[in-house]
């Protein structure tokens, strides 16, 4: 069995060299994750956006003419939805960051359990070191917790043809299947020979009962759901995503997902590899083989030790994460480093460069509510988005970030607890417009049942902006840039029961300031929203002006910067305004004690 | 040949992804494995950027560790301070000589270091350029990343492909002319 895979492997090698003429793309994991789709016959896609996983619904509607795509509102319903369609016989899929798995484990689990009819796939980015997350979690635990095949490519043409494996995978075995990508998977770019597109057979829709999660009927799929895992355990040895490279015997590695590109330009040039694209089930009787063909065997992975504890625990010996760090991102010259103890050599400049920390871009809508908050010393709760930054110093205007649509509902929780221990203190719940579809509704609800103590505050740009700016419920748009409904956050929030809604452009340091004692003050349930469209949405045309400083009547008093401002800056003592920043907002002209700020009229 | 490994830092907006493309689709043109990496999200937001590329006949990793890029084109001079420790000891910088603060220096709570250029001059073997000024010269101050991709290109001696051609075919048609204009400056000011 070995060998044939070995010859199958070598088969394929030459296979691509005959195709060398074939045209190659450059293209992104994400890119050709979406092309990937295209040519696998999927035709219901549904996702929310977060990096790293964005691009690949950006890039969806390029095969409108062949496929539906859609920004669902929040992980969950992208999951449902995708769910649903496969139940009714289409090839489907729904895309999110690691986080948002765990907004979508719900429908996962039970998926898992009920079985499919079209193929149904999961796909999530990991983000090791945490470039642009909260967590550094490692989703391929969510295969194993969830009994779901994982597939994991290491490079952009596997990152378009494994999704093909993965449909054959989930109607096969009867299951949805986990397509597992981190930051380089995703993000790097690599050469792609793109295929054409094939319909997937067509699987009529049929009443049954194993769409029913009903516990007489769970207790059926339990039983359906290991059978089926037990027989993806078998083909997990066979299965062509496994790749056996026989060199030495003296050194083999297994390894998966990009750890394997980094494996490859550390290990000597006589190493044997056992490369997995399908990391659940692990193909146990494979990598006993292999153990048996090397004397020293290593497991090299990023994150978690996930490969190398399976494998532990079928008593085959392997050096891993006794070496090979856990936490943070890899990269060949930290590996050589970590298993060699080679460091890589390098030159001290004695320069020491000042921090470069990211902050509200000039003429940010958020920036005035947060000078507000951070000036008023307000108990905040934050959310996820560019909002976020309004934590940071100067502004110093948010006091918690934990998930998406925590923003509403950790504050209930402190307002609660605040009322428990006798302290008077209101607390102001922050989302954005996306969070508050994605989840910021719920908490509204639970501030309106549960009586807290919170004023809930929507910071409207109308974008899901962090993530580089893509349509949500309350933008007018959908994916395809089409016109939709706009939902309108008073609406929903004047259903829940909050009677006083406070609509303020958060330019106007005074009507935020105002709206802010308003709603503390007020006896009926108060709700503010800042509204003002983010400047970098390109189909609002956006008069942009220009602030500049009267260096007579500045002091030096450095009260402007208080407000985190890119563009503004001292210069020779006294503040100074980039022109080729600034986007005129003023919000540093209203905190000028001396009026030495004014905006130029167009 | 050895593959080489090309690391482009600079600061949010300053247009490295334009050079990293004309950079990218020349090398793939001339038969080689490229791959290119960069990482999006919160680092755009006014934050320190990097973009790698490697090429070479089979290149493995998207992205390398410290003392591994051959060559470090810097937009800022700054941004050359904070990346040199990727720079192989042997290795070459080509620096835009360009000061731009960032948000804590203009707030006035760090300072901007003294010396980051003669400091990578010191150490590696460095190209320093106005590119701002160069670019503005030839006609817009807003094709500085294409100067500094002729100044890359001579550095590295990648003269076997024809650049203006894959130029021409990069960007839109009436930015043409200014784009190749840009590209022979930079080569002809290192």
């Amino acid at each position: 069995m070995i060998y044939n895979l070995y010859n199958s492997f070598i088969e394929c090698k030459n296979i691509k060299k005959r195709n060398d003429a074939k045209v190659k793309h450059l293209l992104s994991g994400n890119e050709a994750i979406a092309r990937g789709l295209f040519e696998a016959g999927a035709l219901v896609c549904s996702a929310y956006p977060g990096t790293p996983s964005t691009e690949i619904f950006e890039e969806l509607p390029k095969y409108s003419d062949s496929l539906y795509c859609e920004w669902a509102p929040n992980e969950k319903v992208a999951t449902e939805v995708a769910y649903g369609a496969c139940i009714a016989g289409a090839r489907s899929a729904s895309a999110m960051k690691h986080v948002g798995m765990n907004v979508a484990a719900d429908p996962l689990f039970t998926a898992a359990y009920n079985g499919v009819n079209a193929g149904f796939i999961v796909i999530t980015a990991d983000d090791p070191s945490m470039h642009s997350s909260q967590n550094e979690q490692d989703n391929r635990w969510y295969a194993l917790h969830a009994k779901v095949p994982c597939i994991e490519p290491s490079d952009s043409q596997e990152c378009k043809d494994f999704i093909r494996e993965a449909y054959e995978i989930s109607e096969k075995y009867d299951m949805p299947v986990i397509f597992r990508t981190t930051t380089r998977v995703s993000h790097s770019k690599s050469l792609v020979e793109f295929g054409e597109r094939t319909e997937a057979e067509h699987r009529e829709y049929r009443k049954s009962t194993k769409y029913n999660c009903a516990p007489a009927f769970a207790y059926q799929n339990r039983a359906k759901l290991e059978k089926n895992f037990s027989a993806l355990e078998d083909y997990s040895n066979i299965c062509p995503l496994q790749k056996m490279e026989m060199k030495g015997s003296k050194i083999g590695v297994i390894t998966a997902s990009i750890a394997y590109e980094y494996a490859k330009d550390v290990f000597p040039e006589d190493t044997s590899f056992l490369k997995l694209g399908l990391t659940n089930p692990m193909p146990m009787k494979l990598i006993r083989e292999f153990a048996s063909k090397v004397e020293k065997l290593y497991v090299i992975e990023e994150l978690d030790p996930y490969m190398e504890m399976q494998i532990k625990a079928a008593g085959i010996d392997c050096i891993g994460k006794d070496l090979v760090s856990g936490k943070y991102e890899l990269n060949p010259q930290l590996l050589r480093e970590q298993l060699f103890g080679v460091k890589a050599e390098t030159a001290d400049v004695g320069v020491t460069p000042v921090s470069r920390p990211p902050a509200l871009c000039p003429g940010c809508p958020h920036r005035g509510f947060f000078y507000i908050m951070g000036k008023k010393k307000y108990t905040v709760t934050g959310d996820i988005g560019c909002y976020t930054l309004g934590a940071s110093a100067p502004l110093n205007g948010a006091d918690t970030c934990i998930c998406m649509g925590g923003g509403f509902t950790v504050g209930a929780g402190m307002a609660k607890a605040f009322e428990m221990l006798g302290e008077k203190k209101k607390v102001f719940g922050v989302v954005g417009d996306s969070t508050f579809f994605h989840s910021g509704i719920t908490g509204a609800v639970e501030i309106i049942y549960n009586n807290a103590d919170t004023i809930p505050v929507v910071l409207d740009n109308h974008i899901t902006g962090m993530t580089g700016h893509q349509d949500n419920p309350g933008s007018g748009y959908n994916l395809k840039g089409e016109v939709a409904e706009a939902i309108k956050a008073e609406n929903i929030l004047s259903a829940c029961g909050f009677h006083k809604i406070l609509i303020v452009d958060p330019y106007d340091l005074k009507a935020v300031e105002k709206a802010a004692e308003e709603a503390i003050a007020s006896e009926e349930r108060a709700a503010i929203i800042c509204r003002r469209p983010c400047l970098l949405i390109k189909r609002e045309k956006i008069e942009k002006s220009l602030c500049s400083v009267d260096r007579e009547k500045c002091i030096g008093c450095k009260s402007c910067l208080r407000v985190g401002c890119p563009a503004l800056m001292m210069k020779d003592g006294k503040a100074f305004i980039d022109p080729n920043q600034c986007a005129g907002c003023t919000v540093c002209a209203q905190v000028c004690p001396k009026s030495a700020i004014s905006r130029k009229e167009n | 040949m050895e593959n080489k490994s090309i690391l482009l830092v600079g600061v949010g907006g300053q247009g490295a992804i334009l050079t990293a493309k004309i950079l990218t689709k020349g090398l793939i043109a001339s038969g080689y494995d490229v791959k290119m990496s960069e990482v999006h999200g919160m680092s755009q937001r006014g934050g320190s950027v990097s973009t790698q590329v490697h090429f070479g006949e089979k290149v493995w990793s998207p992205v390398i560790g410290n003392g591994a890029a051959d060559i470090l084109v810097a937009f800022e001079k700054m941004e050359a301070v904070r990346y040199a420790k990727f720079l192989k000891p042997d290795g070459i910088a080509v620096i835009n000589d360009f000061e731009m603060p960032s948000s804590t220096v203009a707030a006035g709570l760090a300072e901007y270091p003294e010396g980051c250029l003669e400091a990578m001059q010191g150490i590696f073997k460095t190209y320093s350029l106005k590119a701002g000024e160069i670019a503005a010269k030839v006609g817009s101050p807003k094709c500085m990343n294409v100067v500094l991709f002729g100044a890359l290109v001579k550095a590295l001696k990648l003269d076997d492909i024809d650049w203006e051609n894959i130029i021409r075919d990069t960007v839109p048609p009436k930015f043409i002319d200014l784009n190749v204009a840009a590209f022979q400056a930079g080569y002809n000011a290192i």
